[in-house]
């Protein structure tokens, strides 16, 4: 067994259990932390694979933006454990099931390989930059589905804001800072002349 | 550097390159580290000259030891967990701030030749490092378990996560117009250009043509690092201490360190990226490494200099700053730029 194999494994086994402890975790901010931690791993396993923009960016993506604001909501919820368990013997069937068919669709995944499909690989000579070719083959050969994704995406960003935003109430207190800006000491303070008063 | 390599190789036979690594790690890190303790003394310093005080003046001459003696009173101070404290994140939270800040020196250039890991996508792997050191600061404030210390947390996640994207775009507009992500490969692309050619280098540098973005970043990276006048993480006057008010000891340090060694790397990456790095600023003088710690320190400067100067924004200011100013002058200074590379007139080519 040669040391990236050892790598491999080391990797992988930090991964799987990073992901089971996901699931069992009893505090919701511990069960998020081991997710940044698969994330993170899953980085390094990229990385093995010399897919380094894809390990990269799944960095700085998911462990550096998205789950920092998961943290920050799952931080501020108030989660009751036992009331959230209460309805797990109703759920595991619909769980099971949907258990079954993600394991069966890695199975296939993996049994395609015996069956003299030919499984994609990467194909990238050494001295080619990775994100160059992953960028050129996105703005080329992808770049319908690429455009459609980012449409997606730009949809999902103002559903969020529309579902969010409440319009601008005119009794709230609300202060423009454009005209904060140009607020002088004239306006806020008046300087009164006052004689002295004598006795 | 032949004769040390088959020095090395004939002593330490297969496990030669991990130990030349690692020797190259502590050449990193141990200046890294030293650079931390006198910069704390250069900001009190700095700070006492422009409010016309002395400044520390007592350990040793001229103070020089004064960052020592701090540290060595932190390290035998005791490090107290508070009882509802949750006791294994709390422990972690200033190492996991400490960590990215010095993981992200294994790409940062000093030369041409003089780099850690010479790798392809540096620029990204600087972003993905530093974007993690968040996360000290979050856990942090969640584990101490105190209301001030969580409110900082939060302003701390909001401020990073909003002035990151600011910081990414102005380094999304470096790459373009050096069309690599290779840190070594941008400083050389900064080293040619018209104004290069009459041997006035400095105008050639990216700060030039990408001053807006070169402004924005500077903003956006004080924002990052949580320094004065974005400090409201900290801010003593409102929230006690902010995220680490809890911590105490070597586990206060850690944050303290993380917090000037990140500053270093900023500096660094403001000098690689829009200031030329180690080119030389004119034609007749030869590039060096001390070019790149000259600038280095000139931006340090400049960030102790606003700390002294500038009052801590209110932090609606804050926000309203990082999404409604920052960031629409880089959306738009990043298609003006790519406008200006598909035209007759690049500068780039």
């Amino acid at each position: 067994m040669d040391f990236q194999t050892l790598v491999f494994y080391f990797l992988s086994a930090i991964l799987v259990y990073a992901a089971l402890r996901v699931i069992t975790a009893r505090n919701p901010v511990h069960a998020v932390l081991h997710l940044i931690l698969a994330f993170f791993t899953c980085g390094g396993i990229w990385a093995l694979l010399q897919a380094e923009f894809l390990a990269i960016a799944i960095i700085l993506v998911y462990v550096g933006a998205v789950m920092v604001l998961f943290l920050f909501v799952v931080m501020m919820l108030d989660i009751n454990i036992d009331r959230l368990r209460e309805g797990f013997w109703n759920y595991l069937p619909l769980g099971a099931i949907l258990g079954l068919v993600m394991v069966w669709e890695m199975g296939m995944v993996l049994i395609s390989r015996n069956l003299q499909v030919p499984a994609a690989r990467a194909a990238v000579a050494s001295g080619v930059s990775n994100t160059r070719e992953i960028g050129a083959l996105m703005f080329t050969d992808f770049v319908y589905p690429f455009e459609l994704a980012s449409v997606v995406l730009l949809v999902g960003m103002i559903a969020a804001i529309a579902l969010t935003y409440r319009g601008r109430n005119p009794s709230r207190k609300y202060t423009d800072p454009g005209r904060q800006v140009f607020v002088k000491a004239k306006d806020r303070l008046r300087v009164l002349q006052m004689p002295v008063e004598k006795d | 550097m032949d004769a040390l390599t088959s020095f090395g190789s004939e002593l330490f036979g297969v496990a030669w390159p991990a130990v030349w690594t690692l020797v190259r790690i502590v050449a990193i890190v141990l200046p890294l580290l030293l650079g931390v303790a006198y910069l704390t003394l250069a900001e009190r310093k700095i700070i006492g000259f422009m409010q016309v005080r002395i400044g520390p003046n007592r350990v040793g001459p001229l103070g020089l030891i004064q960052p020592i003696a701090d540290g060595l009173k932190l390290l035998f101070k005791e490090i107290i967990v508070p009882g509802s404290a949750s006791k294994g994140i709390y422990i972690i939270a200033p190492m996991l701030a400490f960590a990215p800040a010095l993981a992200a020196w294994a790409v940062v250039p000093f030369t041409d030749t003089l780099v850690l890991a010479n790798i392809d996508a540096s620029l990204l792997y600087i972003m993905a490092i530093s974007s993690l050191g968040v996360y000290g600061i979050i856990l942090s404030g969640w584990a101490s378990n105190s209301k001030y210390a969580f409110l900082g947390a939060m302003r701390s996640a909001a401020q990073m996560v909003s002035y990151e994207l600011a910081m990414g775009f102005a380094l999304i507009c470096v790459l373009m117009v050096s069309s690599s992500l290779n840190l070594v490969t941008i400083v050389q692309a900064q080293q040619s250009g018209m104004f290069a050619g009459y041997g006035l280098n400095f105008l050639s540098w990216n700060w030039l043509p990408l001053l807006p973005m070169f402004v924005v970043y500077l903003i956006a990276g004080m924002a990052e690092l949580n320094r004065a006048p974005f400090d409201v993480a900290e801010g003593e006057s409102e929230i006690v201490a902010g995220f680490h008010v809890e911590y105490s000891g070597m586990a206060f340090a850690l944050f303290f360190l993380a917090e000037y060694a990140n500053m270093i790397l900023v500096a660094t990456l403001t000098s690689i990226l829009f200031l030329g790095g180690w080119s030389s600023p004119v034609g007749f003088l030869p590039d060096g490494i001390f070019w790149l710690f000259a600038k280095m320190a000139a931006v340090l400067f400049l960030y102790l200099w606003s700390r002294a100067t500038f009052p801590r924004y209110r932090y609606d200011q804050v926000m309203r700053l990082g999404w409604k100013v920052l960031l629409p002058i880089c959306l738009i200074w990043l298609i003006v730029v790519g406008v200006w590379m598909m035209s007759p007139l690049n500068i780039w080519k």
